[in-house]
């Protein structure tokens, strides 16, 4: 038993890391989505074998669901957008300026950065020790929940997931304000078949997704995970056209992007004072707390992911626009 | 009896990696989108049936057989869809570069 095992162990890890040198040595940019979508539900896979269903639904929720289609949908805004894989536009072109050599070697040089900031950090870290179960496990009756991975993220550790939700946030701001002024690429229509199946499959979705958003107090699950999982509630709203970005939409949109971060800081900042630093939950209300950023955050990671997908801002009659200046 | 039980499971499961195997040869040998299509969405539908079929056997609740029926129904379901959704797109890539008759 043991045996199959270590032999199923040694040929994920082999496939793990053979699909991701495939996925970036080859060279059809489609080819390589699809291997790294692959690469992540593998490595979800490995996350599981290693006990940690909690990576593990990340990864396979965020890491391959939702960046793949961001992928995809990128890779179609750079064939059928911009033009600028030689394929030439296929419609409503909009002329880009190129980007200037100084800003990619000055993104080059902070990517550089950040590389080797985790190598040092990573290679400064104690190789090997008790780690924190210990403290984590004594600490969990003041946390206000049953699961140690909750208790770290939202409470614990919370400063670092604010930073994360705050990430999104800006992720979001930059492309609205990079995408303005692009004409729209339509998607093209994907069918009846497909309607059925995004008829079928929505309410499941927003079952799944509340689920892992409630379950994550006492099991794997959680805010990320959650919101990830809505998000493709608005993917499948999107490429079915039940909903279509209105314009007049846009203040509702911003809203729910800064409710997650506004939320969480908000509450760290109101329960710190009175001898409490923020972040700093009285444990008698810890749970309600944490279930009501938990909440308010999923909400403005579904909405966000969503609208990284859709892209560019809604704007008022935008095919017009996109035809005059052709 | 529970003896039989494994047993029944352990075969219907191979018998799963059997069409599972054979969609990765069709996959991997057959001509174009198409043929290629049905070997897999075959293979996924019957092989992944099979397998949850031998899996089910062995669950000890009836929380458990429903979740993974549920996981076979919603596999099946995307499987069939994104097999419609590839196939009309090669159909629509045939038809621009000229190839009548697809």
């Amino acid at each position: 038993m043991t045996d199959a095992a270590i032999l199923f162990d040694l040929l994920l890890a082999g496939s793990v890391i053979a699909l991701a040198i495939a996925s970036l040595t080859v060279r059809d940019m489609f080819a390589a989505i699809v291997l790294f979508v692959i690469f992540g539900l593998l490595s979800a896979l490995a996350w599981v074998r290693l006990s940690a269903p909690d990576v593990a639904l990340a990864e396979a929720a965020i890491g391959t669901g939702v960046t793949g289609a961001l992928l995809l949908k990128t890779l179609h805004h750079l064939r059928y957008v911009t033009g600028k894989l030689g394929e030439g536009p296929a419609r409503g072109l909009t002329p880009t300026a190129p980007v200037p050599a100084g800003v990619i070697w000055a993104n080059a040089a902070f990517c550089g950065m950040i590389t080797l900031g985790l190598a040092l950090a990573f290679l400064g870290a104690p190789r090997s020790g008790p780690g924190f179960d210990a403290l984590v496990a004594e600490a969990m009756p003041a946390s206000g929940v049953d699961h140690p991975v909750t208790a770290v993220l939202l409470n614990f550790r919370a400063y670092d997931t604010l930073m994360e939700v705050v990430v999104l946030l800006a992720a979001v701001i930059a492309v609205w304000q990079i995408e303005r002024g692009l004409s729209d690429a339509p998607a093209p229509a994907l069918g009846e078949v497909w309607q059925g199946f995004a008829r079928l499959t929505l309410p499941a979705i927003v079952v799944v997704g509340t689920y892992l958003l409630w379950k994550g107090s006492e099991a794997p699950g959680g805010a990320f995970q959650g919101g990830a999982v809505l998000a493709a509630v608005g993917l499948l709203l999107l490429l079915s056209r039940i909903y279509v970005p209105q314009p007049a939409h846009r203040g509702l949109a911003r809203w729910a992007f800064v409710l997650g971060a506004g939320a969480f800081a908000g509450v760290a900042l109101l329960v710190s004072g009175g001898g409490r630093v923020a972040f700093e939950y009285p444990a008698e209300h810890a749970y309600a707390l944490i279930l009501l950023i938990e909440g308010l955050v999923t909400i403005s990671i579904a909405v966000t992911l969503a609208a990284l997908f859709h892209g560019r801002e809604p704007v008022a009659a935008p095919v017009p626009e996109g035809r005059n200046d052709t | 009896m529970p003896d039989l039980i494994p047993l029944v499971s352990a075969v219907l499961i191979a018998a799963g990696a059997v069409f599972f195997i054979a969609g990765t040869v069709g996959l991997l040998r057959f001509p174009d989108t198409y043929c290629r299509l049905h070997a897999l969405t075959k293979a996924d539908g019957l092989g992944l049936a099979l397998i949850a079929l031998g899996i089910a056997l062995t669950a000890s609740s009836f929380g458990e057989v429903f979740r993974i029926a549920l996981i076979w129904f919603f596999v099946a379901v995307a499987s069939a869809t994104g097999g419609h959704l590839i196939a009309t797109y090669a159909r629509r890539v045939d038809r621009a570069e000229g190839k009548e008759g697809s």
